[in-house]
């Protein structure tokens, strides 16, 4: 695994809101089927990291390298198109679309990247399965448990067969058997697509599904793998 | 990593002998099987406990096989056994708080000699995590007991874990502190 | 309620539970104030509106009233003999480019001279006083034209007691040698009269019942959807109101208790509705004075809400939005830990949304028939079914949209994003477009009735605007030529054609028969009839006119006629002339104002030269449209010529003066209803964009393109809209329909107005679509996926 090209890296980012600097040339890179813990206390930088990362936000400073291309240097639509085709994502909460039922919710970014409205139910339900979660296809997320809706919106994070799934505290707003649950059903999923992982958590029990973690502090990205 | 004390034992076999009376080797089995996952019984352990329960009344010799040595004979829990059993199950344990004696030494000395502390506290969290990854991957291969007894360490680890996020967070007080 | 507590504690409890709401409302926090503000804005317009209408009914009487203050030719005015107290007085009203100028010249006959209103002494000689609109424009380089028709003095200002409105453009001069009319001349306008007093009793004329009906339906059409517009705007932020009342319930507030807490929430945003509508209608009167729309201004003084009405405004709408409220919370469970909101909210019943319409149509349907001719309308009854027929199109929606769009399939992201949002909570959709349906249901039903109606208002007038763009009266028979030289030397006028025109009769006084008399050269008469061969001193008969006896029995050679014959009131000039034997035939030909004349033509030697002052002059005017102005330079020539002379533009079609003035109403109540929706809508649309900005940060990290979800947003309000439309229509064209039968005209649908008044309503959806376009991306920005 160690051999394999990294499939994602950054090197000195850097990112301000106003005054406050959220990141502070930050170092990351992950390889394919990798996942890799993000850690550090609220508020050094974890988020924004990811979001750079993903291509959601513009780095100030620093470049950010996907399979060859740099992202930074991407205009808004090509990167879009990226996140679309290459990259899930699982947030904490508030992610699903409540008025559409689960099923829909998980067809939906192939339904975007204009897969056909047959193939991406089918698809869909698949993945529901796969997550154990087949049984509320059909309701909507206001009707289902934290847990449950946090199997959906990992299967629609992976529906796509990503590349890279970026995940922000996905279990932040689980109990712990939830929690344990959804990061097993994460890892396994993502291990059985060869799928590499960035996942942002503060918690250790999360971040010790990962193959290797980054801690984040005061907006510098520091590899512990690296430095021991 | 011992889960059980040694005073415990001798209430875990009592325990096991509630069902029914059973074989010494028997019982080393069944502990081993439930209990015994980082250490198993040695025999020895087995007949040293079992004579001293023996010595307290708690257990009889029910009957005797036919063959050679100790291991031969069945025991079977007494009233007294029965009740002491009770009594262990319903008394808590006593909390224990794990300072982090040797740790906090370390930082503290590191401190007082101008080394990086930070860095002390980041190769051992680097350390506990990596003995947590090897629990949740024993985690995921193995049997629902093997979850609850990784879980537990888990927990453990975790709190350990926090102290170091928050002492981390709190160097520069505690060079303060120290150096004052 | 406890048992132990006294009647009169609940009573406190409750009154402190509203009082509770009032300072949520006032004090609650960023979030509770913009939402008052946005309902208080929001009823505030509503209210101004009501006010405004409210203060219609005193304004147009005031109006009228002044109208009839500064009458002075009416029959109780008139004197017949000069006195002390009698004044001579002319029209000289004139036009400046689309402008009316009213305009008087006076003369008083002795010491105690009548004073007309606002004028505190009579403008001597060469000199006038001006309404400040009028003294304004003539300091204006734009009234340079008209200051040369006007050659007096300026010495004073008419005061508001003798204008209609702030911009009336009006003047009194001051002149000699006015003199009675003797004759009057076939369709003579400029008159001048010998009056002792101004103002008259009562101008008489009934209000026709079909403007009547027109009216009521104007006001019903607009004021309906102001209504609609104050319920949306009383909801506005309601679902974020629900979540601070969830947090009341932790605290362990009852159900009931949080129900008057909202009510007072309610109450606070429409009383502050209340004070920003009082202002907004202050701040309207003190403006009316300034602008006119469609050249109507009103006095700020003549603005007063009548005070019954005033009361009624400042009750209802409180109460209308506490009422409002508490209906919206119904389908509300507010509990402690969120706002639960029944999934799928029960099956919206139809039934009793059609009783409605039903009702509506009931109402207004024994009135079909009834027509002008058969007396007034019920008014009540109007208003009645009409409100019921609108109120069916508020009642219908929801029901529709619901119905419709649970029948809707998938189709691309954005548009199953928009109808799973729509079959969830449809209701929203409809309550905001509600406003828009109405108004659309009665602007085509007013439409329609304006369209059916239009036969009997506005006429094609006949004018032939190819022979001739102008006509010029001119009160003396010997001007025309003068002032056809003038025009022709000028540059504005590429042709003119004077004549000269009056009436014979066959006895001297009180004839039975009159003929018309036409004075001009041959090519002049060549104008008006069609002459053989002409020369100077031929006299013609007109032959073939229909209706036209007299001229055959009359007009044969040798017969003795009279021009200008006595009549009961006056004695005339009663000239009498001999046919001459050559009397020749002549046909009848349009002239260029479109009438086809009979009597008698004569050229100029052929005439008497002691009857040419019973007539009175005409020139038809061709422009020259390259010279600027060309009209007012005409008005100018002629007015150098005689003051007295008028001259008018020709159109192709007159309107009633009251249909046209109703129709304006409707236009500018069209405008603002339709603004106000607008901003209704615009701002529950922002308010749903907030509360989903985690949702579309989200969506966006995954990759939605921005176009997905703005379109998901179009079809979100178009989807509603649309179907709101479709309603509107059918219940517009049911509306228009029945009220045509009522006024006896036949049903016509003007599809094109159909097309133009739902496609102005679909503008403003496009427009309020991309108004929150801006929101919309400032939404999908990052920041929304922030956890706070
Ligand atoms: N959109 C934003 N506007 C202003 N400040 C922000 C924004 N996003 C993040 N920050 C600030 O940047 C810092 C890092 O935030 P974040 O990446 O969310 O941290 P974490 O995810 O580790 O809790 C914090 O101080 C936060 O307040
Ligand atoms: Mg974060």
């Amino acid at each position: 695994m160690t051999a394999a090209e990294p499939l994602l890296t950054a090197d000195g980012l850097c990112k301000s809101y106003g005054s406050t600097p959220a990141l502070d040339g930050a170092d990351f890179s992950i390889r394919p089927g990798e996942v890799v813990a993000v850690m550090g206390p609220s508020g050094s930088g974890k988020s924004t990291l990811l979001h750079c990362l993903a291509g959601i936000v513009v780095p100030d400073a620093g470049t950010i390298t996907y399979r060859g291309d740099e992202l930074s240097a991407m205009n808004d639509a090509r990167r879009s198109a990226l996140r679309r085709s290459d990259f899930g994502f699982v947030f904490q909460f508030g992610q699903l679309v409540p008025e559409l039922t689960c099923a829909e919710n998980v067809a939906l970014p192939l339904r975007l990247g204009g897969t056909s409205r047959k193939e991406a139910a089918r698809a869909a339900l698949e993945w529901l399965r796969r997550l154990e979660v087949d049984d509320v296809a059909a309701q909507r997320p206001g009707a289902i448990s934290g847990g449950q809706g946090q199997r959906v919106a990992v299967a629609r994070a992976l529906v796509t067969a990503p590349r890279v799934l970026f995940a922000d505290e996905p279990t932040g707003a689980l109990d712990s058997l939830n929690g344990e649950r959804v990061m097993q059903l994460l890892t396994a999923a993502a291990r059985d697509t060869d799928a590499a992982v960035v996942l942002v958590t503060h918690e250790a029990r999360v971040a010790a599904y990962s193959d290797r973690e980054v801690v984040v502090r005061d907006g510098r990205a520091r590899d512990t793998a690296r430095a021991a | 990593m011992c889960i059980l004390t040694r005073m415990s034992i001798g209430h875990t076999l009592l325990g096991l002998l509630e069902s029914g009376p059973r074989h010494g080797y028997d019982l080393k089995r069944a502990f081993d099987e439930r209990f015994g996952h980082d250490r198993p019984l040695h025999y020895g352990q087995v007949y040293s406990t079992m004579s001293r329960l023996l010595k307290h009344g708690l257990v009889e010799v029910e009957a005797i096989e036919p063959g050679e040595g100790p291991e031969r004979k069945r025991y079977a829990i007494t009233e007294a056994g029965v009740t002491d059993v009770a009594r262990w199950l319903a008394t808590p344990e006593k909390p224990e708080p794990y300072l982090q004696s040797t740790l906090y030494t370390k930082v503290v000395l590191a401190l007082l000699t101008r080394r990086d502390a930070a860095d002390i506290l980041d190769v051992q969290r680097a350390e506990h995590l990596r003995l947590m990854r090897d629990l949740t991957e024993r985690k995921r291969t193995g049997d629902l007991a093997d979850q609850l007894i990784c879980d537990h360490a888990l927990f453990h680890l975790e709190a350990d874990l926090r102290w170091l996020e928050l002492t981390a967070a709190r160097l520069d007080r505690l060079a303060r502190e120290v150096s004052a | 309620m406890r048992p132990g507590d006294s009647p009169r504690g609940v009573r406190r409890s409750r009154i402190q539970d509203l009082a509770m709401g009032v300072r949520f409302a006032v004090t609650g926090g960023r979030e509770a104030w913009v939402r008052t503000l946005l309902t208080a804005v929001g009823v505030g317009l509503g209210v101004a509106l009501l006010l405004l209408t409210a203060a219609l009914p005193h304004a147009l009487t005031q109006r009228h009233d002044r109208e009839r203050a500064r009458n002075d030719m009416t029959y109780t005015s008139l004197a017949e003999h000069r006195a002390e107290d009698t004044l001579l007085i002319a029209t000289v009203d004139t036009t400046y480019r689309d402008q009316e100028v009213r305009g008087r010249l006076l003369q008083p006959e002795g010491r105690r001279p009548p004073l007309p209103p606002g004028v505190g002494r009579l403008p001597g000689r060469g000199t006038m006083v001006a309404s400040p609109a009028l003294r304004r424009l003539l300091a204006a380089p734009e009234g340079r034209l008209l200051s040369e028709r006007l050659p007096y003095r300026v010495t004073g200002t008419i005061g508001q007691d003798g204008l209609v409105g702030p911009d009336d453009l009006a003047y009194y001069a001051g002149t000699t040698g006015l003199a009675v009319s003797a004759g009057a001349g076939a369709g003579q306008t400029v008159r001048v009269e010998r009056i002792h007093a101004f103002g008259s009793v009562d101008q008489g004329g009934t209000t026709d019942p079909v403007l009547v009906l027109l009216v009521l339906i104007v006001f019903v059409a607009l004021l309906m959807p102001v209504g609609v517009f104050i319920a949306a705007a009383v909801r506005f932020g309601g679902d974020r109101r629900d979540r601070r009342l969830a947090a009341l319930r932790l605290l362990g507030a009852d159900a009931a208790t949080t129900r008057r807490v909202a009510a007072g929430e309610a109450l606070a945003g429409a009383l502050c509705g209340l004070a920003v509508g009082a202002v907004l209608f202050a701040a309207g009167r003190v403006l009316a004075g300034r602008i006119s729309f469609y050249r109507v201004s009103v006095f700020p003084d003549d603005l007063m809400p009548a005070p019954a009405l005033t009361a009624l405004v400042a009750v209802a709408v409180p109460a209308a939005s506490v009422a409002v409220t508490l209906l919206a919370l119904r389908g509300v469970v507010i509990e402690p830990l969120g706002v639960v909101r029944a999934t799928r909210p029960p099956r919206r019943r139809l039934w009793w949304r059609l009783l409605l319409p039903l009702g509506g149509i009931a109402l207004l349907y024994p009135m079909i028939g009834q027509g002008p001719d058969h007396g007034d309308f019920n008014q009540a009854l109007v208003v009645g079914g009409t409100v019921l027929l609108l109120m069916g199109v508020t009642a219908l929606l929801p029901w529709i949209v619901e119905a419709a769009v649970a029948r809707l399939g998938t189709g691309a992201p954005s548009w199953q994003l928009a109808v799973r949002r729509l079959q969830l909570n449809s209701g929203t959709a409809a309550r905001t477009v509600n406003g828009i349906a109405v108004a659309v249901a009665g602007a085509i039903a007013l439409h329609m009735l304006f369209a059916g109606v239009d036969g009997s208002y506005t006429r094609s007038s006949g004018n032939d605007l190819s022979r001739a763009q102008m006509e010029v009266y001119l009160p003396a028979a010997d001007s025309p030529a003068e002032a056809a030289r003038r025009l022709t030397a000028g540059d504005a006028a590429a042709r003119a054609t004077p004549l000269s025109v009056g009436v014979l009769g066959e006895r001297a006084r009180e004839p039975r028969r009159f003929l018309e008399l036409t004075v001009g050269t041959c090519d002049a008469l060549r104008e008006v009839a069609r002459v053989p061969a002409c020369r100077d001193g031929d006299v013609f008969a007109v032959q073939d006119r229909s209706y036209d006896d007299d001229t055959l029995r009359t007009a044969k050679p040798g017969r003795v006629v009279y021009v200008d014959p006595g009549s009961a009131g006056s004695a005339g000039l009663a000239v009498a002339w001999r046919l001459p034997s050559g009397l020749k035939k002549a046909h009848t030909r349009a002239d260029p104002s479109g009438y086809a004349r009979g009597g008698v033509l004569v050229t100029p030697a052929a005439l008497p030269a002691a009857a040419a002052r019973a007539l009175t002059g005409r020139v038809y005017v061709s422009l020259d449209r390259s010279v600027p102005d060309a009209p007012e330079i005409v008005r100018n020539t002629v007015a150098a010529v005689d003051p007295l002379a008028d001259a008018r533009e020709y159109v192709t079609h007159t309107e009633s003066a009251r249909y046209s003035s109703v129709r304006t109403g409707v236009f500018v109540g069209s405008c603002c209803v339709l603004l106000l929706i607008g901003a209704s809508l615009l701002v529950s649309q922002l308010e749903q964009l907030r509360e989903r900005r985690k949702l579309l940060s989200t969506l966006v990290a995954f990759g939605t393109r921005r176009s997905t979800l703005s379109l998901s947003v179009l079809w979100q309000t178009a989807l509603p809209v649309g179907l709101g439309l479709g309603l509107a229509c059918v219940v517009g064209l049911t509306l228009g329909a029945v009220l045509l039968r009522m006024v006896g005209a036949t049903v016509t649908v003007d599809w094109a107005d159909v097309a133009a008044m739902t496609g102005v309503s679909a503008a403003v959806v496009l427009l309020v679509t991309a108004l929150s376009l801006p929101a919309l991306v400032r939404m999908m920005r990052p920041e929304g996926l922030r956890t706070e």
